[in-house]
């Protein structure tokens, strides 16, 4: 078998540089698939060692299984760790090719038509002028200095940096999903911002033009140097249809002095069905550090799909004065299950952080929030407040939650707060007899509970991602 | 370890006479342990406290046989002289006077247990530990609405003759329809290095009252791991206080099942820790029933290089319905070097719930101690002040005014 695989191997090395788009590495995990792949990439020598690295490590480590939602066993041999894009030839030609269900919940976000189509990989008409669009983005980009791009084109554009900084806040000796990530990583966004710079906009908003399959192991890499600020974002409301069932993306941000990121996501991707088959198994590893003073890190997302999310963004403060923020909201519905929360470790003096948990379950799925605040013996003057509330609906599901509160230094203050409960008959029964029906009023109370998180958001996908609440949680009651 | 559980196992085998349904029960449980071994931090409930490490740094070898057969002399003076009271004595893990002197004697029965409670899929070694070497279990069952007139004070005592030695008791209480009991636990150790493992069941039926104050206060060098489990029935009460100071490290464990409808359970607990003492409170409290009640508040002292850890899990069935629970842990740190680790939980599968937890911890307010000084104290009665405060609140929680008094008193809080 490993022979043959070998074989396969062997053809496609006289094959790659002609004709891309057809290939496809063979099946399973192996040094050979991951040579393939640093080869099909041009990457550097360094680079590849690098994954044989993590490659070596991987197979000592185990998959964890501490989690809440299990999930039947992962067969890795049988996966393929890369495969270039679809060409159009086998995406769908039209909007009517599409199943209903996904262009009404379209409708309900209220995502132009053209759109629409280019999140189904649908080619666009020429009247569509997104390149120009995009072009002018990048000018503007370009003359400031920011870089934004594929990390595959910053690997040959700017070693230096990503030589610098990948691996830096997740090394190769992480955990289970980090390091196989760091061993067949794909491709992904790269953004290094220069000295003093604000990024002039969302970079969400060229991202979702350019949206493309950057596959189940995404590498994302966000540099903030000294005094810059960007805000970025992840995903989009649209729902999702992904073949693969596993994603396991690593995503690495660095701010140094006086610099602020601020990463939202939505994520939508597809949750299975309504008797809890199939849908994206969610296992990413997000990991900010505020290496300078006066950093600032701030992590906003709202959850509401993939059959299993399984990831908690986290902060390193290292620098003195830094600041990290998480702010989530996690919605599930029918079988879907979410174990997800953040890390806070402060190590420098005076940092803050700040968590605000927002958790909905609905029908028959599980919910936990679990999160960590460590203050170590250095860390004088910190402080953390921590705030997580759950909103059940039904006596079917589950809502839990596990903070884990470590405070190694007398002069810092963590708070943490928890609350559980339902919406209640008062509440709905008043927004009913206001003439709202009852899956409205739902969503609006549902929104009123959210509202510490949405107003995180870039303004405009907070409405959108307010309308998303109120589709996930279609019915769910009554 | 295996080889000197196995020699002192037999030892204390063929120097007992148990019967041999109980030497088979003892051999199982024996086994078990063999098994697991000491709890480490693998374990999600030893995370924070690795009894396995901390028996190895602090005792070394440890001995498992204790002779219940050497008479323990016991000295009048010790025994508390404020208020009339029941005694239970136990020296060493044996007990050595069992007096319920101001009741009636027919209302309470008293038995020893052939079968004791054993769950061989429970993954807490020591309780199977506990199982295999302690002593004839002591069975206190009171009788249908019989209230006690006098508490019960059970001493706990240890002396010079035991060392690097386990110590493992238990002892089980039944009470039966809408009775009532009144227990303080006070622990009198006078020996050093030992390890010391209770167990205690409390069974309560309807209507039935537990009051139960457990008081470790004197230092000493021991390592102490405490469990009670309570199961309640319909409309019962339990309350549960713990002043944690004494001992060198300690982890108190208490599970209540509220299993019917109207039953509330009440934890409170203090840590007063200085020097570099590490306690550790965790309470489960599962309800599995509609209308049911759990309150716990936990507040912590830390001094020196201290440690306090509370682990605190509220789990609602899906059946409990109305479930009303709360848990709040506070810690004040008054040491640079002194450590707070909290796991409050909540584990929730019904939606009609009230459910909350908060924790905080941190120094204490400047301001305040600032308007105390301004007002003529100085920092150190300032600061006394202060942390009299914030026990008070714990303390101002135990329902009887009798044994608050006492406690009061013997904790130095005014």
């Amino acid at each position: 078998m490993r022979d043959k695989q070998i074989e396969n191997l062997k053809d496609y090395k006289y094959g790659f540089s002609t004709d891309i788009e057809s290939f496809k590495a063979p099946k399973g995990l192996n040094e050979e698939v991951i040579r393939f792949i640093s080869n099909i990439k041009k990457e550097p020598d360094w680079l590849l060692q690098w994954r044989l690295k993590a490659f070596e490590r991987l197979k000592v480590l185990e998959e964890p299984d501490w989690q809440k939602p299990k999930y039947p066993k992962i067969d890795y041999q049988d996966l393929y760790y890369y495969s270039a894009p679809k060409s159009f030839k086998e995406k769908p030609k039209n909007l009517e090719d599409l199943d209903p269900k996904l262009l009404e919940t379209y409708k309900k976000l209220g995502i132009p038509l053209q759109e629409q189509k280019r999140l189904n990989g649908i080619a666009v008409d020429a009247v569509f002028d997104s390149v120009s669009v995009a072009t002018t983005f990048k000018d503007t980009l370009t003359e400031k200095g920011i870089i934004f791009c594929s990390i595959s084109e910053a690997i040959q554009k700017h070693p230096d940096l990503v030589k610098k900084y990948l691996g830096s806040v997740i090394p190769i000796t992480d955990h289970f999903f980090a390091t196989l990530n760091s061993a067949v990583f794909t491709d992904g966004s790269f953004v290094y911002i220069p000295p003093n710079v604000k990024c002039p906009m969302e970079l969400s908003t060229y991202f979702r033009i350019n949206a493309s399959d950057t596959g189940q192991f995404e590498r994302t890499l966000i540099i903030a140097d000294k005094g810059s600020y960007v805000s970025y974002l992840e995903g989009c409301t649209a729902p999702m249809r992904d073949e693969n069932q596993l994603h396991a993306a690593n995503v690495e941000l660095i701010a140094l002095d006086d610099a602020e990121i601020k990463y939202s996501t939505v994520q939508n991707w597809y949750p299975g069905d309504k008797d809890g088959k199939g849908g994206i198994y969610n296992f990413v590893t997000k990991r900010g550090l505020c290496k300078g003073k006066n950093s600032k890190i701030s992590w906003t997302q709202v959850e509401t799909g993939s059959a299993i999310t399984w990831k908690y963004p986290s902060c390193i403060l290292k620098g003195d004065n830094s600041i990290g923020e998480f702010y989530s909201i996690a919605i599930t519905n029918n079988h879907q299950k979410a174990d997800t929360g953040t890390k806070m470790i402060h190590l420098g003096k005076n940092t803050k952080s700040k968590i605000i948990s927002k958790g909905i379950s609905a029908g028959k799925s599980d919910m936990t929030y679990r999160g960590l605040v460590d203050i170590s013996k250095n860390a004088f003057n910190s402080t953390n407040y921590t705030q997580c509330d759950s909103l059940l609906m039904g006596n079917k599901c589950g809502a839990h939650t596990v903070p884990y509160i470590k405070n190694k230094n007398s002069n810092s203050n963590i708070a943490h707060e928890a609350t559980t409960s339902k919406i209640s008959e008062d509440q709905l029964h008043y927004c009913q007899q206001r003439g709202l029906n009852q899956e409205e009023a739902v969503g609006l109370i549902v929104n009123g509970f959210c509202k510490e998180v949405l107003q995180q958001l870039p303004m405009e996908f907070a409405v959108e991602a307010q309308k998303l609440v109120g589709i996930s949680l279609e019915g769910s009651v009554g | 370890m295996e080889q000197k559980l196995k020699t002192d196992f037999d030892k204390f085998i063929s120097t007992s006479n148990f019967s041999n349904q109980e030497i088979k029960l003892k051999k199982e449980a024996l086994n078990n342990f063999l098994k697991n071994g000491f709890p480490s931090r693998k374990l999600e409930n030893w995370k924070f406290s690795d009894i396995n490490q901390i028996i190895k740094k602090n005792i070394g070898e440890l001995t498992f046989y204790n002779d219940y057969k050497i008479e323990n002399e016991i000295n009048d003076d010790i025994f508390i002289k404020e208020i009339e009271h029941n005694k239970i004595v136990i020296v060493n893990g044996k007990v050595e006077r069992l007096s319920f002197e101001y009741e009636e004697s027919d209302k309470i029965n008293l038995t020893t247990l052939e079968n004791f409670n054993q769950n061989p899929n429970d993954d807490n070694s020591l309780l199977s530990l506990n199982n295999s070497f302690s002593n004839k279990i002591n069975n206190i069952l009171v009788k249908k609405n019989y209230s006690l007139k006098k508490p019960l004070i059970i001493y706990q005592i240890t002396n010079e003759k035991v060392s690097n030695t386990n110590i493992n008791f238990q002892l089980n209480f039944d009470l039966e329809e809408s009775s009532s009991i009144k227990i303080i636990n006070f622990s009198d150790d006078n020996s050093e290095k030992n390890f010391i493992n209770n167990l205690f069941h409390f069974n309560l039926d309807k209507n039935a009252i537990l009051k139960n104050y457990k008081i470790d206060k004197k230092n000493n060098t021991n390592i102490k791991y405490d469990y009670s489990s309570i199961i309640q029935k319909e409309n019962s009460i339990s309350e549960t206080f713990i002043f944690s100071s004494g001992s060198n490290y300690v982890k108190n464990e208490v599970n209540c099942n509220l299993e019917g409808k109207y039953s509330s359970a009440f934890i409170n607990g203090i840590h007063l820790l200085s020097q570099n003492k590490h306690h550790e409170i965790r309470t489960k409290t599962d309800h599995l029933y509609e209308n049911t009640k759990s309150y716990q508040l936990i507040k912590s002292v830390i001094d020196d290089t201290s440690k306090s850890v509370y682990q605190g899990k509220i789990y609602v069935d899906s059946k409990a319905q109305k479930t009303d629970g709360y848990q709040l842990s506070k810690a004040v740190l008054l040491n640079e070097q002194a450590e707070f680790n909290a796991k409050p939980e909540l584990e929730i599968y019904a939606d009609d719930v009230k459910c909350s937890h908060g924790s905080a911890s941190g120094s204490l307010d400047e301001d305040s101690i600032f308007y105390l000084m301004s007002r003529g104290l100085d920092k150190k009665t300032a600061k006394e002040l202060l942390i009299n405060g914030f026990l008070l609140d714990v303390v101002e929680k135990i329902t009887d005014e009798e044994i608050k008094k006492l406690l009061k008193n013997m904790i130095g809080l005014n």
